[in-house]
């Protein structure tokens, strides 16, 4: 039970993107698309659970001055990692020629070792709790902004192109500026405004 | 006229903040106050521009000549995580003016994803030394142009009645979001 409550946090109550507001920048860069937004927060969500589940195991044995720059080697190395995949499995360019996701999420994949998602968590919960609880709590909160970055990527799919994961339902054209950089910052702070009066009433 | 080009599409044409979202957290987090704003452009300014020098170097003379390109990632956040820290002991010593205005904001600058961001650009991007040093300058003056700006209209924004559910974070967002809609009219003066 307490393990459910553990990973069912990040999806709501303590969601990085809609509550906590952190990792701003790949959740505006990235949610041109449902499918885009699916595919940063699970890359994501890999380096999250990966770095969680190390950092809970050798955290005993770093010494307590030099913790912040061991794990940022910790959390690089599984960027790396995940960079590397994704340069091998996810760089085909789509039927019509668009660009691979690879190319797609672009710089924004070596720079999730700055997110302070993940840096945060490995600081606040994982070099401090459980094994088990840091890998629950690492999928909760990875997915919990997987969650987030694929309900922006779509609101803003469906009002900038008319389609949802690529498949359209919408003859014409959306509203473009959507697609765009200046309506990433509007569409999530009307989400984060709707989720805040949520909130409120429940 | 390169580096007019290349000043210009970084600075206004794709700003840093407002089209390519990088550094975020600080546009966000540290523009409620003028001064605190104007402040942190000026620490970013001196560690972007530093951090890609370096940056630029390693990648020529160790990674490449060893072919050791794919550790990029890790050596590049543990470079600018060391410099930021060796420009915060020296500023303290040589010039303690300079770090009581830029020291309190040091530290969160090891996490700004613009540093990091634009060293990882001016290696993709091909450029030569000058005009990576070029483009660092560009791109930080481009985010201390975003940062003061919003912090401005954030000044303002305190004073006004805004409805409850839209207060802080989502007007703030709001508000870039028009900001960055200005900053699209810059679109098209270079190509």
């Amino acid at each position: 039970m307490n393990q459910w409550k553990n990973f069912s946090k990040g999806f709501i109550r303590e969601n990085p993107v809609f509550v906590l507001v952190l990792g701003m920048c790949p959740t505006l860069a990235t949610t041109t698309s449902a499918i885009n937004g699916l595919g940063m927060g699970l890359a994501t969500t890999f380096v999250l659970v990966m770095s969680n589940l190390s950092i809970s195991v050798f955290a005993r044995f770093i010494p307590d001055k030099v913790r912040i720059p061991a794990f940022i080697v910790i959390i690089a190395s599984f960027v790396t990692i995940v960079d590397l995949l994704m340069s091998a499995y996810f760089n085909t360019p789509g039927p019509n020629g668009e660009a691979s996701l690879y190319d797609q999420l672009g710089i924004f994949i070596p720079l999730i070792v700055v997110n302070c998602i993940v840096l945060g968590r490995a600081e606040a919960f994982a070099s401090k709790n459980s094994i088990l609880s840091s890998l629950t709590d690492g999928f909760g909160i990875g997915l919990g902004f997987a969650f987030a970055l694929t309900l922006l990527g779509a609101v803003r799919e469906i009002l900038g192109n008319g389609s949802i994961f690529g498949y359209s339902f919408i003859k014409g054209d959306g509203i473009l500026v959507f697609v765009l950089a200046p309506g990433a910052f509007i569409a999530l702070g009307y989400l984060i405004a709707l989720i805040n009066r949520f909130k409120k009433t429940s | 006229m390169e580096y007019i080009i290349i000043i210009i599409s970084a600075i206004f044409v794709n700003n840093i903040v407002l089209s390519q979202f990088l550094g975020i957290c600080p546009f966000l987090g540290v523009s409620g106050k003028l001064s605190t704003a104007a402040g942190m452009s000026g620490a970013v300014m001196f560690v972007m521009t530093l951090a890609t020098i370096v940056t630029y170097l390693i990648q020529t003379f160790i990674l490449i000549p060893l072919s050791i390109e794919f550790l990029q990632t890790i050596t590049f956040i543990l470079v600018i995580a060391s410099l930021v820290q060796m420009v915060e002991i020296i500023l303290k010593k040589i010039s303690p003016a300079l770090y009581q205005a830029l020291g309190v904001f040091l530290p969160l600058i090891t996490t700004n994803c613009a540093i990091l961001g634009v060293a990882l650009l001016v290696i993709q991007k091909d450029f030569n030394l000058m005009e990576g040093v070029v483009y660092a300058i560009a791109n930080s003056i481009g985010f201390g142009l975003a940062l003061i700006v919003f912090a401005g209209i954030r000044e303002q924004l305190d004073m006004m009645d805004i409805p409850k559910g839209m207060k802080g974070v989502p007007i703030s967002l709001v508000v870039a979001g028009l900001l960055a809609l200005a900053f699209m009219g810059f679109a098209g003066i270079v190509k």
